[in-house]
């Protein structure tokens, strides 16, 4: 049985890392969006988002992040993916968004310059 | 006077199982768990079943955003059915009964795994065009307006319908068990000339 998600917020000085912990749907939707809008408004050059924790997203989540990479993009700042489970990789590859964000393997190569 | 409901299923025989919840987005994950855990017993593989799951998460979405206008106080029905071969409606797992000196693989003869599921979601929004619920064009960019697309990609079937009586729409969507779906990306077709909001 799912837990209500929980979003965690990290300032390192020149990046930002979210992590949520659980799933991603409509009602989640809203403070992811202000997890990650805390991040940007703070202008740090790259923001992560580690998505090991989520074990499920729909399209709500897609959305949110799809708003904040259209703000990384105005901004000139780094929006960047890591720790994909499969069946979130899936739905990021059903939407054809797999290609339109910059997604690695790890929070590690996440952080790497 | 309230809207009475039209029979569930429409013309589908009485569902393996019913439920009717309000348009709360409180209820969503409990709602695909649920499911997701039916179709796991029903002998689908983890990855379709987190399919099928999504596809039902979309489908609620798509009716609190759209049809009921994130009005949380609505009602939805959820209605499943397992499918032989020839899509009829086969009860489900029903243990078989062994003889006094059954052996294991007796007992194990009889079990029998459906080989798909049906599933209706049905409301009482305001009825649109089933032509007019698409995806957005997957090549634009933008926020929203995939669920459609998500849904029609996972499961086999799916099909928008208005409800009899002039009142709800209708989703009726099918998931085969020897489904390799979804299938590799094609060319989008998802042009919405309805001017009406993109689920």
């Amino acid at each position: 049985m799912s837990s209500p998600t929980t979003f965690d917020f990290k300032d390192l000085g020149t990046m930002a890392v979210i992590t949520p912990k659980g799933e991603i749907g409509y009602p989640e939707a809203a403070p992811f969006r202000t997890a990650i809008k805390q991040a940007q408004d703070k202008k740090m050059p790259r923001v992560v988002v580690d998505l090991s924790g989520v074990s499920f997203m729909s399209t709500p989540g897609l959305a949110t992040l799809v708003e904040a990479l259209q703000t990384s993009k105005r901004t000139s700042t780094a929006l960047v993916l890591c720790g994909l489970q499969d069946r979130v990789r899936a739905v990021f590859e059903i939407a054809r968004l797999q290609t339109v964000f910059k997604i690695v393997p790890s929070i590690a190569s996440a952080m790497e310059p | 006077m309230k809207p009475k409901p039209p029979p569930v299923g429409g013309a589908f025989s009485e569902p393996h199982l019913h439920l009717r919840m309000m348009s709360s987005p409180t209820f969503l994950s409990g709602v695909r768990e649920m499911v997701g855990s039916v179709c796991k017993r029903l002998g689908f593989t983890d990855m379709q079943c987190s399919q099928i799951a999504l596809a039902i998460d979309e489908a609620l979405c798509n009716v609190m955003r759209h049809g009921y206008r994130r009005a949380s106080d609505k009602p939805i029905w959820v209605s499943l059915w397992s499918l032989d071969s020839a899509g009829m409606a086969v009860s489900p797992g029903a243990p078989a009964v062994p003889a006094a000196s059954g052996t294991v693989s007796e007992l194990n003869a009889g079990s029998t795994e459906p080989d798909a599921v049906r599933i209706v979601i049905e409301d009482l929004a305001e009825q649109v065009d089933p032509a007019c619920i698409k995806s957005r064009d997957l090549d634009d960019i933008r926020p929203g307006g995939l669920g459609v697309h998500i849904i029609k990609e996972v499961m086999d079937e799916a099909v928008y319908e208005r409800r009899e009586g002039g009142v709800g729409m209708r989703l009726t969507m099918v998931k085969k068990r020897s489904s390799n779906k979804p299938t590799p990306p094609t060319t989008p077709n998802s042009t919405n000339s309805c001017g009406t909001p993109k689920p």
